[in-house]
């Protein structure tokens, strides 16, 4: 019987965080990590120093001082007597406004026009090409210029739009397209619930109560959907639902803007300016239609090659089993597509709202503008404006990503 | 090399270069180039002709100080700044001296560590407009759209005004003097505000001034000198002394056209001790006896700036008022020379 020896014990020499495979891995993350920390205590050092031989510190005391400069869009209660602080959220409302419309349109833009890419219509998607093409070719930034050189130069002056003037407004006198704004009606609600407080500004009931009733009319198609797939499932026989959906997703918000006494303000030419309506500044407009337009280019793209990846045999099959072509897409193309579709759609998201802070361009007042750009220059607290405005883009952009990583795990394919 | 490191990493939050050391005047003479920030184009402020040659009211504050310093007006780099990056760039030593139409205020000279060494233009904030628009007083412009540049003491001054009078407007953000100028004649907004020798310059420049008017209204004070960083008062002092010198020399009819005569000697201890041919002024700041005589060849004394860059035979057309010496019931006034 051979007895086992014990192989030779041998110490720990330092060589083998070198030599040894088992311990090189962690020599150099070690190594490396201890460089960053270095370069980044040396680069704090550095701004402390600096900043102290300039006579400057760093402190954020400036955001709870008077602004006094005046803002053209403002979604919340501001004035020049506003703090910095507030002209921030301002700035950061209108950022947020931009992104979430642009992402709207671009999305409704992109979805289209991929699926137009498709089609077997030569022109159609022929036209659908160019599109694809020339806007996604030219840098953003050129498209918003262009947009708003547009809108400046071929728009009327709005006192064009006097008694006898030149030019006339859209739509039964309701729009007038100018070149400082597009005016358009303001909705009015003449038995309104009033506005919640919450300490930073107020929000408009109404608009809560509309959401409210929309959602649950939508989660109530939901729940008559799924009773009409388990009767399907039962019998072979789906009942009809069109009109009840119709009925859900539209019933309640017409009944609710019915009760809080719905109607509409039409803007007026008053002295130099409309009033009355809401005026869609041309800066925002520009903005707005060059980013979607732009962002749309690329989604488009994203949509075609997400319904390509699904393999032809799937429509074929789905064809064999008699469904209709609308069908096929809703029921086997696209809930197979959207895996493929949404992970590059988040970063399309991420790129439009960091986008928009080319508002510099239009004079827009966005984060960039207000925070970044005023509030930083009167200031002079150039360091703590830009960390400020650095990190607020992070929350944001990590805030989309999770959202729309929910919604990914949601359609993605669940392997049982 | 740390240096430049550094603010490789932070240029995104405006910084761009070292300390504000003192020292600026051995740099300048080792560069053998001033670095004068001026604006992005005023017509008689400063602006570049076809063939790039800079001239005008601030350019020769530039001039001056290059022939003080360097012995030669023309021995200057002239870097175009906006509203917005004016003061970073003279914080960051990316110019030396800053003449660039900018207001005197508190915050600037004691917040943004600046420091302004004098006056060359005593302004005020004004409102200009098409006369087909029919207004003749600012106090008519209540729900008007306004173009302004932001970065300005003007953004400040415009909410001001318009809340003390109970008015209300929609600002227009602009970034410089000629986007302002193609957004008010596009008709994108209804007055254009600023300076009003800045508004008298930029109506100059249209191909019809005589459709546009200048409202009377003053709202604000704008005191507009050259400065520099805060920090190395001998560079301030060069700076300070050099318009100076050109403020004195109009006072005592010191002119291009006599200076080779004055100062070969004069009836004036004053004249004397400024051109140099007495005492030694200039090696207490570190420069030689005939800087302030070179300062004054390089464009003439201030009231030859004057009429030739932005007075009344020019097209800008801008009269002295509180800009003349306090002898003739103006506003300028230096301390003597001794
Ligand atoms: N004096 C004011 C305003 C200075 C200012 O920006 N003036 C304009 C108009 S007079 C200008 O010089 N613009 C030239 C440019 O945009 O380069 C200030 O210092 O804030």
């Amino acid at each position: 019987m051979a007895i086992a020896t014990e192989p030779p014990k041998q110490g720990f020499r330092l060589s083998q965080l070198l030599y040894d495979t088992r311990y090189r891995s962690m020599t150099i993350q070690v190594v490396v990590m201890m460089m960053f920390m270095a370069f980044a205590a040396w680069l704090v050092d550095n701004t402390i120093t600096n900043l102290a031989a300039r006579g400057k510190d760093f402190n954020f005391g400036f955001l709870s001082v008077r602004s006094g400069y005046d803002i053209g869009q403002r979604l919340i209660a501001y004035d020049s007597d506003s703090t910095h602080a507030r002209a921030m959220l301002v700035g950061l409302l209108n950022t947020l406004l931009v992104s979430f419309l642009g992402c709207l349109l671009a999305v409704a833009v992109g979805v289209t026009v991929g699926i137009l890419r498709l089609s077997k219509n030569w022109l159609v998607a022929r036209l659908m090409t160019i599109y694809v093409e020339v806007f996604r070719n030219v840098p953003v930034l050129l498209w918003i210029l262009i947009f708003l050189a547009v809108l400046t130069e071929a728009a009327p002056l709005p006192n064009a739009f006097k008694e006898g003037g030149s030019a006339s407004m859209l739509l039964f006198d309701s729009i007038a397209v100018t070149n400082r704004y597009t005016a358009v009606p303001d909705p009015l609600f003449s038995r309104s619930l009033g506005n919640i407080d919450i300490g930073i500004f107020l929000i408009s009931s109404d608009l809560m109560a509309l959401i409210a009733v929309v959602v649950a009319g939508w989660y109530a198609r939901r729940l008559v959907l799924r009773r009409a797939t388990a009767v399907q499932n039962a019998t072979g026989e789906r009942p009809v639902t069109w009109w009840k959906s119709v009925a859900l997703l539209t019933l309640p918000a017409v009944l609710t803007l019915w009760a809080l006494g719905f109607h509409l303000g039409y803007p007026s030419l008053q002295g130099f300016n409309f009033t009355g309506g809401i005026n869609v500044s041309n800066a925002f407009m520009a903005l707005w239609l060059a980013l979607s337009l732009y962002t749309g280019a690329f989604i488009a793209e994203i949509v075609r090659a997400g319904v390509m990846a699904i393999s032809n045999g799937q429509t074929e099959a789905a064809y064999a089993l008699g469904l209709r072509p609308g069908r096929t897409m809703n029921l086997v193309i696209l809930p197979q597509a959207l895996r493929v579709i949404i992970p590059p759609l988040i970063s399309q998201f991420l790129n439009l709202t960091k986008n928009s802070s080319l508002a510099i361009a239009t004079g827009y007042l966005d984060l960039r503008g207000t925070l970044g750009g005023i509030t930083l220059n009167q200031t002079g607290r150039e360091l703590e404006s830009v960390l400020l405005m650095m990190l607020i883009y992070l929350v944001l952009s990590l805030m989309i990503s999770g959202v729309m990583n929910i919604y990914n795990a949601s359609v993605k394919l669940k392997e049982r | 090399m740390k240096k430049s490191l550094f603010f490789g990493t932070l240029t995104a939050a405006g910084m761009v270069a070292g300390f504000a050391a003192a020292g600026t005047l051995e740099d300048v003479v080792a560069r053998g180039e001033l670095n004068c920030g001026v604006n992005t184009g005023l017509v008689g402020f400063a602006a570049p002709d076809a063939n790039g040659n800079w001239s005008g009211f601030d350019v020769a504050i530039c001039k001056a100080v290059a022939a003080a310093v360097l012995g030669d007006p023309n021995k200057v780099k002239y870097v175009p700044t906006s509203g917005q990056t004016r003061f970073t760039a003279l914080a960051s030593s990316e110019i030396d001296v800053l003449a660039r139409n900018s207001t005197w205020t508190f915050t600037r000279d004691v917040d943004l560590k600046l420091d302004f060494v004098g006056v060359n233009y005593y302004d005020g904030q004004g409102f200009m407009v098409p006369k087909a628009l029919g207004v003749s007083s600012a106090k008519e412009l209540d729900g008007a759209t306004i173009c302004i540049q932001t970065g300005t003491t003007t953004e400040l001054n415009l909410a001001d005004f318009f809340k003390a009078n109970n008015m209300t407007y929609s600002p227009i953000a602009i970034d410089s003097n000629a986007e302002g100028e193609q957004q008010y004649l596009a008709g994108a907004c209804d007055a254009y505000t600023t300076d009003a020798s800045g508004l008298a310059a930029t109506r100059a420049a249209f191909a019809t001034p005589s459709d546009h008017i200048i409202l009377p209204e003053i709202i604000s004070k704008e005191p507009l000198g050259p400065l520099v960083r805060h920090g190395d008062n001998q560079w301030g002092d060069i700076v300070r002394w050099t318009l100076n010198a050109l403020i004195a020399a109009e006072e005592y009819g010191i002119t291009s056209a006599n200076l080779e005569e004055l100062s070969k000697g004069s009836s004036n201890p004053e004249i004397d001790r400024l051109l140099g041919t007495s005492g030694d002024l200039g090696p207490m700041f570190g420069l030689d006896n005939l800087w302030a005589k070179r300062a004054i060849a390089a464009s003439g004394n201030y009231g030859e700036i004057f009429a030739a860059t932005i007075g009344e035979s020019t097209p800008i057309g801008l009269a002295r008022g509180l800009n003349a010496q306090w002898t003739q019931g103006g506003l300028l006034y230096t301390p003597p020379f001794r």
